[in-house]
């Protein structure tokens, strides 16, 4: 396998441990927006709780997507941060208010009202941002950004703010509130609180059903070969069924309240949906016009990015490890 | 404001609010794990407290810190993508290992914020002290990448395209080494003496408080002893700069002519049109002793290069006499309070000492301030230096202006928060029961502290 399609695969893992981490750090968020009940402020110290100790070290995923797309693939870089200019600045702004607040509430007075500012600052950025960030990959995947001569054409706005990518942000939004409520149940042993949350994975996974349909239907005129790609390859029909399988697999799990197997499953799903679109989208980093190959930075630079992320994981999955089992063994 | 100048300043301002954080996630863990380390020493409850205190200070910081980093990850692109598109393959490198680095920091914190009851003392020292390791690295890996655009190499141009491209050779630029060094031991050194500022100021109204005394102490021996380094590695970026960024050391001297025994100009205001420095004082030789290490070696001055590659001389002259102004006076500090200690064994804690101490609280961050001023606008009108302008790596994105209020705004809001959330960490000073403060006050007069 070529140094490159090494570097864009540890791209996609990079995105997927990013989505499937961080991912529900932010669902977090959501569900402190939507604690309700008698027992609300229990259900935001859980929350609290679960994502103080990891969501640093999650959100560094992102920050390693950014750095392999811009040492390994520098024009798909500078493509995406010109065409989505809008957009990722927006993320931004949702990335550091969303960061910012946690600390901020975690270290102010523990008043009520100064809590519920931050709280609230907190929940609303961890909506916001992945929005932006499914809208973000929908531009990418829709065909819509066009590069010619090494400069972006079609402006700033007209390939985001359409239907499909926003679509793709609100499954994204989904499938995070989705994952954090599968995981939140793992995280404490008061079953009140887990059936809070077993409700609230339910919901989510029924609105990630609705979503994904969505998306599909939309991608007929939003995204038109990435649609292609996932009806028409061979791989796509074990792909779908596979990610099925993990659907019915985490409701099933959910409806018995085997929240390991529900684990499992969620994130299998979530997973599963992203490499759909990574197979799907391939051998293109943007559609249509910069590919993995067209993109690829030198051989010496790709070769030593390579070795450079395999050193990386040796330290990096053992001191995971460490961090996940020191917070996350009940 | 047009575009060029819009971007430029969102990246400034974007680097001068990170810097800070990033020098504090730099040193402040040293500090913690001085702390923690000796409290396992002596089981002096009163270093366990520091630790745990200066720990929140940190996960405050750091958490600032990681969001304003990531938000410059992505305005490297969103404000230079052509300068990406060009060097990304060549020096993208160093910022792969960072991220390796960071997520190293930010795993380790986790473990060290949160892990206090949850696993052995040792193995939460050796959180900590990773933690420092890995704050180091990241910080040494980004500011290399900086030191290639002063001195860019790792490549060859054809045709003004960069080919036969050596990512190691890039890392090994030969400015790397003298930048790294000066930036890892200025973060010590101010963070050092801002934390000693704070807990002299409050050493001054509660002069027995023993957990200001010892946190004093800590601080004093990590940023004295940088600060009395920094003239060092201060001497060696200077001759670097001399060799392989001339334009760039004649504006930050403000020395218009090419001469041999080149004079120091202190203070003064450089005059463009006039091609001098009025109002300086002119040490005869200087410049060419601190730049040459000769006191006959020959300067180029701003006269021998095109008027278009000068940077703005005015600003980086300004700049660096702060930066140096700064740092004579910290090492000045170090240097008295070293000498107290040699000559009574004891934390230096006369009136006046604490009184410099607190005044000197922000200079060490004022000079990393200055500092990057001169290294960043000393290199305009090039973004990688005689290889491509500023100008050519901008993004043809128009109305660059209200991002950059926008993050401005941000980030006055987020330095209030940070300001007002430390304040009162910093307002509630724990107190000892007095039998033992008194106990540890003696014990203290045997003892060799810090």
């Amino acid at each position: 396998m070529s140094a490159e399609l090494l570097a864009a695969g540890a791209m996609i893992v990079a995105l997927t441990f990013y989505a499937l981490l961080g991912g529900a750090d932010y669902g977090g968020g959501v569900w402190d927006l939507f604690a309700a009940g008698e027992r609300a402020s229990k259900q935001r110290a859980l929350i609290a709780d679960a994502i103080g100790p990891v969501w640093e070290a999650n959100h560094v995923w992102l920050i390693l997507v950014v750095v392999i797309l811009f040492t390994g693939f520098p024009p798909a870089f500078a493509g995406i941060a010109t065409a989505l200019h809008i957009p990722l600045t927006l993320m931004l702004i949702g990335v550091v208010l969303r960061g910012a607040a946690f600390t901020f509430r975690t270290y102010d007075v523990q008043r009520d009202d100064a809590q519920r500012r931050w709280s609230y600052v907190f929940s609303v950025a961890s909506i916001f941002t992945p929005i932006l960030l499914g809208l973000t990959l929908g531009a990418i995947a829709s065909g819509a950004i066009k590069i010619e001569n090494g400069q972006v054409a079609g402006g700033f706005v007209r390939s985001w703010l359409a239907p499909f990518p926003l679509a793709v942000g609100c499954f994204a939004l989904a499938l995070f509130a989705f994952l954090a409520a599968v995981y939140l149940t793992l995280e404490t042993n008061d079953t009140a609180l887990q059936d809070d949350f077993r409700k609230r994975a339910l919901a989510a996974g029924v609105v990630v059903g609705g979503l994904a349909l969505l998306v599909f239907l939309l991608s007929g005129a939003g995204a038109p070969s990435v649609r292609a790609g996932l009806t028409r390859s061979v791989w796509a029909w074990p792909l779908h069924a596979a990610t099925a399988l993990c659907a019915v697999g985490a409701f099933w799990s959910l409806w018995r309240r085997a929240y390991r197997w529900a684990r499992w499953c969620a994130a299998g799903q979530v997973a599963l949906i992203l490499w759909g679109w990574a197979l799907a989208q391939f051998p293109y980093i943007v559609e249509p016009d910069i590919t993995i190959h067209s993109a690829a930075a030198p051989h010496a630079t790709l070769r030593l990015l390579v070795v450079a992320l395999g050193l990386g994981a040796l330290l990096l999955f053992p001191s995971f490890y460490y961090l996940f089992r020191i917070f996350k063994s009940k | 404001m047009n575009d060029l100048l819009a971007a430029r300043s969102q990246m400034a301002m974007s680097l001068a609010f990170h810097i800070i954080f990033a020098a504090i996630g730099i040193a402040m863990p040293l500090l913690m794990v001085a702390a923690e380390g000796l409290y396992l020493r002596t089981r002096e409850e009163v270093y366990l407290t520091l630790a745990k205190r200066w720990a929140k200070g940190t996960a405050i910081l750091f958490a600032v810190g990681a969001v304003s980093g990531t938000v410059l990850s992505f305005e490297l692109g969103l404000l230079w993508p052509q300068f990406m598109s060009y060097a990304g393959a060549i020096i993208g490198m160093p910022f792969s290992l960072e991220g390796f680095a960071f997520f190293t920091e930010a795993i380790f914190l986790g473990i060290y914020l949160y892990g206090w009851q949850k696993i052995s003392p040792r193995a939460h020292l050796l959180a900590g002290l990773m933690v420092a390791l890995s704050g180091v690295l990241s910080g040494v890996f980004v500011v290399i990448a900086n030191a290639w655009m002063n001195s860019p190499a790792g490549f060859e141009l054809l045709d003004g395209q960069p080919v036969n491209v050596d990512p190691i050779a890039a890392m090994l630029n030969p400015m790397a080494l003298s930048q790294t060094l000066h930036m890892t031991i200025a973060a010590y050194a101010a963070t050092g003496f801002a934390v000693a500022g704070i807990h002299a100021f409050q050493l001054r109204r509660d002069r027995a408080n023993l957990f200001h005394r010892r946190a004093l102490a800590i601080a004093l021996v990590i940023g004295g002893a940088a600060a009395l380094m920094q003239p060092l590695s201060g001497d060696l970026s200077a001759r670097a700069v001399a060799r392989l960024q001339p334009v760039k050391l004649a504006a930050l001297e403000a020395h218009f002519k090419t001469e041999a025994r080149a004079p120091l100009s202190i203070g003064g205001i450089p005059d463009e049109e006039r091609g001098e420095t009025l109002y300086a004082i002119k040490i005869p030789g200087g410049l060419s002793l601190l730049a040459f290490h000769d006191i006959d070696a020959r300067v180029r001055g701003l006269e021998e290069f095109p008027r278009d590659e000068w940077p703005n001389t005015f600003i980086v002259h300004a700049a660096f006499q702060l930066m140096v102004g700064m740092g004579t006076l910290m090492a000045c500090i170090a240097l008295w309070g070293a000498i107290s200690w040699w000559r009574t064994r004891r934390l230096p804690e006369g009136r006046w000492f604490l009184r410099a101490v607190v005044v000197a609280a922000p200079m060490g961050m004022l000079a990393i301030e200055a500092g990057w001023t001169v290294t960043e606008v000393g290199r305009q009108p090039w973004i990688i230096q005689g290889v491509m302008r500023t100008a050519a790596a901008l993004t043809p994105m128009r109305g660059l202006v209200v991002p950059f209020v926008t993050f401005t705004l941000l980030y006055i809001f987020l330095a209030a928060m940070v300001v007002w959330l430390l304040f009162r960490q910093v307002a509630a000073s724990p107190r000892l029961p007095p039998d033992e403060q008194r106990r540890e006050t003696k014990m203290e007069d045997k003892s060799v502290v810090g």
